[in-house]
């Protein structure tokens, strides 16, 4: 035993040392989407940089950059970025492509929003129904589109009763709960099209511009400290921003369903 | 009794011809006619049998990585906590129990809070920051550390007073050094204290909410079982997700099959 | 031999939960033969050996060896204490504490499992002994370090004729080589056998010392006198 336990300890000991390549905190929904598995291979093969993904949600990937524990950002909410930039902790702020957010609820639709003409009136419909809805709760870039309709729509969360449910949690997690309890939920689109339970729930609504979901990269200030790595995090932006980052992206399809639309304009 | 028995007996291969009908429906993938519950169950134990017969390469990865960053932090938690354990065993001093009620108390600690506090540690904007460990499985090793130190800790110390109370009079009687008594309790507790290296080890390796954070289960840097599970329920994927767990369940079985093994050939060998 | 006695007690008190376990006692022991403590169960034999050998805390009084020598001591406890080794580590266990070398451990364990008869057991666990062989292997634990001072409480309790005899064989052997021999025993023959001096316990107290041969043919205490015929004495 003397001999053979470190033996094995030794087989098994982890390497320490720092990791390599350039992280880039990006968002669940994006990371769930799948574009990620499409998008990093040919990153790492056209321009050599090893990109590690730290998926958490909005709120936590700012935070990772204002640390400067990651390189760049990769987000959709709209005025959190803009402080982000303002307050320094980002060199600027460049759109890349969007997608959109859905209304996915129970298959029967208990709140008739299937018809309804925009986002806004379909969340009206379900706040008088009283019918259950998941919200993320979690100040995640979906949340924060959530609660914008909610404003458009001239309600106010706080007020709302029981049947108003943030939950504090991911997408995937959100919708495994909205399908446990029959709920209306957010999704963006990629989310609801790679999730797995999808057990009597459906997409209900889609197709307002106000469901528009818009992503923006985030390259951290290099100022923070000596370890980022912004020559890479420059590189990957030139990339993603590229004609072939364009088709890659405008070509990901789930199920026949384009996901993304590009849109960054050339430098 | 022997009618109790029978009953008994009667109403086991009852449930049984139940249950083999219902796993019959369940292979055979109607997912309405055995239960939503009962289909994932096996929707997973079917995962985890392709996962291992197909040698899948991600898996073995991930899997040999949850076991490196695990039994390092053992390695090191155990180098830590025994002869602390011992110590507090055999030493009586002023604060003696306020400091087994201050490692009681850490036992419990959520692991999201030990992830929380070494992130900050970690962070580049943090007092370790220029370390640059933060993401790492060296991050990952150092929360568990923090994580099953007291555990290990608490079951050495109860373990090595139970010895020591039986050692006490020979040793003080043979004028040993605090220091002979420590290694001596040690050496001849092993087995006890193996028990509390593999009730550390059970909760390291099974351990999310920490190495989620401090690690950030990048894919092929810091992804482990457990984050992959995590990050598979979230995606839906529950069948894949059961999968995951029931390889951990099988490595953590395994493991203490391995190192019982070891010790009984010990035992019969040695002593 | 290093000068370790006359060992003294003065007003030696032991007190546990409130009660007076022994004491006050006031006795002096210098060199000589086996000196034999006896006494009724619970008179505070053990305690007596234990505060002499200096792991039981006393609560007054003090005690005073001539010169402090605690690794010339040895002490064979009432029930022996069998470390969870094999024999032939336990017998080694004292040395090793002593960093002594290899050979020279190896040497000395291997003469005493042979004189204790337990040849064949040296890789067995101690914990499988019987209870005469954990006697002997203790008393062979605490010999190997050729104590000058060695107690022994009680430790023949547990064994038949045969291994009494030879235990004793062993002490008379041990004495002669200069060991002071300090035990506690119930069985009158054996205080007979190897007595020089003897000490009678009572209540907790020292109820009489002195000379062997005149404490066992003309005894000045009453009580030591019944307690030898075998009467019962409080
Ligand atoms: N730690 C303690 N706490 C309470 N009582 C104690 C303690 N130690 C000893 N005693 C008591 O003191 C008395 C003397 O004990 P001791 O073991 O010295 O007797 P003994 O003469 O060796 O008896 P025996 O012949 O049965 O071995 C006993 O009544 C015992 O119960
Ligand atoms: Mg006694």
């Amino acid at each position: 035993m003397k001999q053979i336990l470190p033996a094995i300890f030794a087989l098994f000991l982890a390497q320490p040392g720092a990791a390599d390549g350039m992280r880039m905190a990006v968002t669940t929904s994006f990371d769930n989407s799948g574009l990620s598995d499409v998008l990093l291979p040919v990153i790492r093969e056209d321009t050599g940089i090893d990109v590690q993904l730290l998926v958490v949600g909005t709120g936590q990937a700012l935070r990772l950059g204002e640390a400067g524990d990651v390189d760049a950002v990769l987000v959709h909410s709209r005025a959190a970025e803009e402080a982000f930039v303002a307050a320094g902790h980002g060199t600027h702020r460049r759109e890349i492509m969007y997608n959109d957010f859905v209304l996915i609820g129970p298959a029967d639709d208990p709140a008739s929003i299937a018809d309804a003409q925009t986002a806004a009136e379909a969340l009206l419909r379900i706040a008088a129904a009283q019918a259950a809805f998941v919200s993320r709760g979690d100040d995640s870039g979906t949340h924060k589109a959530e609660l914008n309709i909610w404003t458009d729509a001239g309600l106010d969360t706080e007020t709302f009763g029981a049947w108003y449910r943030p939950v504090g949690a991911g997408m995937g997690a959100a919708l495994n709960t909205a399908s446990a309890m029959q709920a209306y939920v957010v999704s963006d689109r990629a989310s609801w099209l790679n999730f797995g339970n999808t057990d009597g729930l459906a997409m209900l609504f889609s197709g307002d511009p106000a469901l528009f979901n818009q992503y923006a990269y985030l390259p951290v200030n290099p100022a923070k400290n000596a370890a980022i790595k912004h020559q890479e995090a420059t590189a990957l932006e030139a990339w993603l921003t590229s004609p072939r980052a364009a088709d890659l992206i405008n070509g990901y399809t789930i199920n026949g369903e384009t996901l993304f639309v590009f849109n960054a304009s050339p430098e | 009794m022997a009618c109790r028995f029978c009953f008994w007996v009667f109403l086991s291969r009852f449930r049984l011809v139940f249950f083999v009908k219902k796993l019959n429906l369940c292979l055979s993938g109607s997912k309405g006619k055995c239960g939503t519950f009962m289909f994932e169950l096996i929707e997973g134990l079917k995962a985890a049998f392709r996962l291992v017969i197909t040698f899948d390469p991600e898996l073995w990865e991930i899997s040999l990585r949850s076991l490196r960053v695990t039994l390092t932090a053992l390695l090191i938690a155990s180098l830590i906590a025994m002869p602390l354990g011992t110590y507090l065993a055999v030493q009586r001093f002023r604060y003696r129990r306020f400091v087994i009620a201050i490692i009681n108390a850490l036992m419990g600690l959520p692991p999201v809070v030990v992830g929380l506090i070494v992130y900050i540690l970690l962070s580049r904007s943090g007092p370790f920051g220029v370390f640059n460990l933060l993401f790492t499985p060296t991050a990952m090793i150092i929360a568990q550390v923090v994580i099953i130190t007291p555990l290990i800790a608490s079951i050495a110390h109860q373990a090595m007073r139970e010895l020591w109370a039986e050692y006490h009079d020979l040793l003080i009687s043979l004028n040993t050094t605090k220091t002979q008594r420590i290694r001596t309790l040690i050496w001849d507790g092993r087995r006890n204290l193996l028990t509390a290296a593999l009730a550390g080890f059970g909760r390291a390796i099974g351990e999310v909410g920490a190495i989620m954070i401090v690690g950030g289960n990048i894919d092929n840097v810091t992804r482990v079982l457990t984050t992959a599970i995590a990050l598979e329920t979230g995606k839906g994927d529950f069948a894949l997700a059961l999968g995951l767990g029931f390889v951990l369940i099988g490595i953590a079985v395994v493991v203490n099959i391995a190192i019982h093994a070891l010790s009984r050939t010990e035992r019969e060998g040695r002593w | 031999m290093s000068g370790m006695f006359p060992l003294t007690l003065n007003q030696v008190v032991v007190r546990r939960r409130g009660k007076v376990v022994i004491g006050p006692v006031d006795l002096t022991v210098d060199q000589g033969g086996p000196l034999i403590v006896m006494g009724p169960n619970g008179s505070g034999k053990t305690t007596l050996l234990r505060v002499m050998h200096g792991v039981e805390r006393i609560n007054a009084g003090a005690i005073n060896w001539a010169q402090e020598h605690p690794e010339k001591h040895a002490f064979v406890f009432q029930s022996p204490i069998i470390m969870r080794r094999s024999v032939f580590e336990n017998l080694a266990y004292p040395l090793r504490l002593l960093r002594r070398p290899k050979n020279e451990i190896s040497d000395a364990v291997n003469h005493w499992i042979t004189r204790i008869g337990l040849e064949n057991k040296g890789a067995t666990s101690a914990s499988r002994l019987s209870g005469g062989e954990r006697q002997k292997l203790a008393l062979a634990r605490a010999l190997i370090r050729k104590p000058d001072v060695l107690f022994l409480d009680e430790p023949c309790a547990n064994l038949d004729g045969r291994a009494t005899r030879e235990i004793e064989a062993l002490l008379q052997e041990t004495a002669a080589a200069g060991t002071r021999l300090i035990m506690s025993t119930h069985d009158m023959g054996q205080a007979r056998r190897l007595a020089q001096e003897i000490v009678f316990m009572l209540g907790g107290k020292v109820h009489e010392t002195g000379d062997a041969q005149v404490a066992f043919t003309q005894p000045k205490t009453a009580e030591f006198a019944a307690f030898q015929r075998g009467d019962i004495v409080t």
